[in-house]
C-alpha cells in the first residue's frame, strides 16, 4: 500500500491534490492538520469520493517542535510513508504584517519553520529506508521580493532554499525533494485577491500538475507552467526599472 | 468587482466574499451566489454584498444502499452526477444545466424534463442545514422546522444561508437514454402527444417555434433510462465563445432561419434514438458561455407557467401576440407540469404548462411585449419563474405568488438582493 502524508491537508490545493490520489488503487492517506473539524470535512469528503481509499486524519499544533516531531514517529511506524506533501500556509495582507509584529512571527513560523520541523524527521525515515519522496509548497512570490507581498514572499523564499539544500544533500540518493511554485490560485488563502477579481488558476488544475510532478519527482515544479517563463523574465528586470514597476 | 448574472442584461460593482462553513463576512446584507446561473437579479445585489459558496464543496456523507446523499451546499449537480451515476444513483431532477448547485437548486426550486414524474428540486430534499446572519444553525425538513424548510425551498435565498442538504437519489442502470421524439405542427399537437406522455415516460419537454406564419410547430422529445449502456464513445468536449459579440447573433435577421433550420433538421432526425444523458438533459452545456450570443446589451428569458385548464388558449395567445410583436426567440421550450403541489412557499411549478422563452434585450420594445405576456399570465391565473426574471412588477409578483406576506415571516433580516427589493420591498 502506499502511504501519502498530506500536511496541511484542508487548504485548497492540498485538498485537490488529495482528491487525485484517493483515486489511485491500494493508497492510503494521512491528513494532517490544525484543526480535527476542518480534517474530518476534508476526510469525509475523500470517503465519499473514493469509498475504497484509506483516509487516516491527524491534528497537530504545527509549530510545535516536540509535538510535530510526534506526529512524524506516530505516522512513519503505524503506517510507514513513501510520499509526504507540506501544504500548509497562510497569506495576511503585507499591511497587516507591516503593523502586527505578533502576525507577523507567526506567518513566518507557518511557512517557514513549520515544513523543516516536518521536514527534518520524515526525511531521516526516509532516509533509513533509502526511498521516498518529500514535496514542499513554495510560490512564485518567493522568486522576488514586491512590496506588495514582501514578507510572504520572503517566508516562501526560505523554503526556496530549503529545499535547494535538500536537494544537494539527498542527490546521490533514491530520495526526491519537488518545490512547488504555484502561481495564483483560487483559494481560501486568495479570498482577498478573487473577490478583487483578479484571475486565478483553478486548484484542481495545479492540483494535477503537482501530483504528476511528484510522481515524476520533478525538482522544481511551476504550476500553472506559465510561471516558469513570467518568473523567469521577473526575476530578470534590472532593480531601478523593478523598482519603478507597480505592481 | 463587477458581477452578471446569467442573462448579462448588469454590470455593477459588489462587494464578494468567500463563504465557507465560519460565515465569517463584513455584516453588509448579502445574498448567496453559487455558480450564478439564475438569469435576472435573485442573486444580484449592487448595494450590498454577494456571498459567493463555491468553498462549501465538500461532499459530507453518502448511503451506498439507500441512494442518500449529504453534501455542502456549494456543491454542482454535475459533480453529483459524474461521480455518483457511475456508482448506479442519479439525481431524479436537475434543470437544463448540470452548472448549478445544491444550494442554488433549492432556492430556486428548480424543475427539469422529470417534473411529472419527480416534482421538483424540493421534493427530493430530505433535510438541510440553514445559516442565519443572527449566528443560529438551524436543521429544516417536513418534520423539523417544517414552516422555515417550506419558506427556504423555492425562497430565492432570502431565508439564510444553505450550507448543507441530505438528498434522495434514483437508482440508475447506465449513462443512457431511450429517447423519441416527434414532429408537431402546431399547439394543439403538442398538447395530445403531452398528454399522452404523463405516463411511461420518466422525462419529455417540447422546443417550439415562435417566427412568423408556421409558429406552433415544433419537437417533441420524451426519454426514459436506458437499462444498458451503450458502447457509443462519449466526447465531454465544451466549447465557448471567445469573446462577446458586438450585436445578438440571435436577431431578425436570423431567426427565422433558426428556427427552420432546428425544425427541419430535428424532424428529419425524429425516431427513437439511443442518446447520452447529457446531451439529452443539458444540450446547450456543450457551449460553455451561450449566453453571450446575444451581444454585449444582454437577453431575457420569460419563462410562465398557466394553469390546465387556461393552458391551451393562453398559450396560443401569448405565441401570437409574440409573432404579432416583431420580437422572437429561438429557444422556446414547452413542457407539462405535472400535479404534484410545490413544497416551497414561493416555488413556481403548478399543475399546468410551462413555456420558457429567450428575447434579445432590445430595450423598450421587448418589455412592451412583455408587458403584453404578463397581462395573459395574470389573467390566466399563471405566474413567471423567479430564476429567470429581472423586471416582473410588485403587484404582478403579490398577485401571483399568494404567499408571499406569509413568506416575509421567515425572512433573514441580514439578507437582501436586488430582487428581493424590487418584489418584496426590502
Amino acid at each position: 500500500m502506499k502511504n501519502i502524508a498530506i500536511i496541511g491537508a484542508t487548504s485548497g490545493i492540498a485538498h485537490s491534490c488529495a482528491r487525485i490520489w484517493a483515486t489511485e488503487p491500494d493508497v492510503r492517506l494521512i491528513l494532517i492538520g490544525r484543526s480535527q473539524a476542518r480534517l474530518t470535512l476534508v476526510a469525509n469528503d475523500l470517503k465519499v469520493r473514493s469509498p475504497k481509499a484509506a483516509i487516516e486524519s491527524y491534528e497537530v499544533n504545527f509549530t510545535d517542535p516536540r509535538e510535530v516531531a510526534a506526529c512524524v514517529t506516530y505516522v512513519t511506524s503505524t503506517y510507514g510513508l513513501d510520499i509526504a506533501l507540506f501544504a500548509a500556509g497562510v497569506m495576511p495582507t503585507q499591511e497587516l504584517l507591516s503593523t502586527s509584529p505578533a502576525l507577523a512571527s507567526e506567518t513566518i513560523a507557518l511557512n517557514s519553520i513549520s515544513p523543516a520541523l516536518f521536514a527534518e524527521p520524515i526525511l531521516q525515515f526516509f532516509a533509513n529506508q533509502n526511498r521516498g519522496t518529500f514535496a514542499i509548497i513554495g510560490s512564485v512570490a518567493g522568486d522576488r521580493g514586491r512590496k506588495a507581498n514582501y514578507l510572504y514572499g520572503a517566508s516562501k523564499a526560505f523554503i526556496a532554499t530549503y529545499a535547494a539544500g535538500l536537494q544537494h544533500r539527498f542527490a546521490k540518493s533514491a530520495i526526491k525533494i519537488v518545490l512547488i511554485k504555484p502561481g495564483p490560485t483560487a483559494t481560501a488563502m486568495t479570498a482577498a485577491l478573487q473577490t478583487d477579481g483578479m484571475r486565478m488558476a483553478k486548484p484542481e488544475k495545479v492540483a494535477q500538475e503537482i501530483v504528476l510532478g511528484i510522481a515524476k519527482g520533478q525538482a522544481v515544479i511551476y504550476t500553472p507552467q506559465i510561471w516558469r517563463l513570467i518568473m523567469a523574465i521577473v526575476r530578470k528586470v534590472p532593480t531601478p526599472i523593478f523598482n519603478r514597476l507597480n505592481f | 468587482m463587477k458581477v452578471q448574472s446569467w442573462g448579462l442584461l448588469s454590470n455593477e460593482e459588489h462587494l464578494v466574499e468567500l463563504i465557507d462553513l465560519n460565515f465569517k463576512h463584513s455584516g453588509k446584507p448579502g445574498i448567496p451566489m453559487g455558480l450564478g446561473r439564475s438569469y435576472g437579479d435573485a442573486a444580484l445585489n449592487p448595494e450590498g454584498a454577494i456571498w459567493q459558496t463555491r468553498a462549501l464543496n465538500h461532499f459530507i456523507a453518502f448511503d451506498e444502499e439507500r441512494g442518500e446523499l449529504e453534501c455542502e451546499a456549494g456543491i454542482s449537480l454535475r459533480e453529483i452526477q459524474a461521480l455518483l451515476i457511475p456508482r448506479g444513483w442519479n439525481l431524479p431532477v436537475t434543470p437544463g444545466t448540470q452548472f448549478v448547485t445544491v444550494g442554488g437548486a433549492i432556492a430556486n426550486d428548480i424543475h427539469g424534463k422529470s417534473h411529472h414524474t419527480y416534482g421538483t428540486f424540493g421534493d427530493q430534499v430530505i433535510s438541510l442545514t440553514l445559516r442565519r446572519t443572527d449566528g443560529s444553525e438551524l436543521l429544516c425538513s417536513p418534520e423539523q422546522n417544517s414552516e422555515l424548510f417550506a419558506a427556504t425551498i423555492g425562497g430565492i435565498g432570502l431565508t439564510g444561508l444553505i450550507t448543507k442538504a441530505r438528498l434522495a437519489l434514483i437508482p440508475c442502470t447506465s449513462e443512457w437514454i431511450e429517447m423519441e421524439s416527434s414532429a408537431f405542427n402546431n399547439l394543439s399537437e403538442f398538447f395530445a402527444l403531452s398528454n399522452n406522455s404523463v405516463t411511461g415516460w420518466e422525462s419529455s419537454v417540447a422546443w417550439v417555434d415562435c417566427v412568423g406564419a408556421k409558429a406552433g410547430r415544433g419537437i417533441f422529445m420524451r426519454g426514459n433510462p436506458a437499462a444498458k449502456a451503450d458502447t457509443k464513445k462519449v466526447t465531454e468536449r465544451q466549447f465557448g465563445l471567445p469573446f462577446t459579440p458586438p450585436i445578438s447573433l440571435v436577431n431578425k435577421a436570423t431567426l427565422r432561419a433558426l428556427n427552420t433550420g432546428y425544425f427541419q433538421i430535428n424532424r428529419a432526425k425524429a425516431g427513437h434514438s439511443t442518446i447520452h444523458y447529457r446531451s439529452y438533459f443539458y444540450p446547450l452545456d456543450a457551449v460553455a458561455n451561450w449566453n453571450r450570443i446575444y451581444g454585449p446589451k444582454g437577453f431575457y428569458q420569460y419563462q410562465s407557467v398557466i394553469p390546465h385548464e387556461r393552458a391551451e388558449t393562453a398559450t396560443k395567445e401569448m405565441m401570437a401576440t409574440i409573432a404579432a410583436s416583431g420580437e422572437g426567440s429561438f429557444l422556446a421550450v414547452l413542457k407539462v407540469f405535472g400535479d404534484k403541489t410545490p413544497r416551497g412557499l414561493l416555488s413556481f411549478p403548478m399543475p399546468g404548462v410551462t413555456l420558457a422563452l429567450d428575447f434579445p434585450n432590445r430595450g423598450a420594445k421587448t418589455l412592451e411585449l412583455f408587458a403584453k405576456l404578463d397581462e395573459i399570465v395574470i389573467r390566466s391565473g399563471g405566474r413567471l419563474y423567479l430564476a429567470k426574471d429581472a423586471r416582473m412588477s410588485r403587484d404582478m409578483f403579490e398577485t401571483t405568488y399568494p404567499r408571499f406576506a406569509e413568506f416575509n415571516r421567515y425572512r433573514d433580516p441580514g439578507i437582501s438582493s436586488a430582487m428581493s427589493r424590487r418584489l418584496l420591498g426590502a
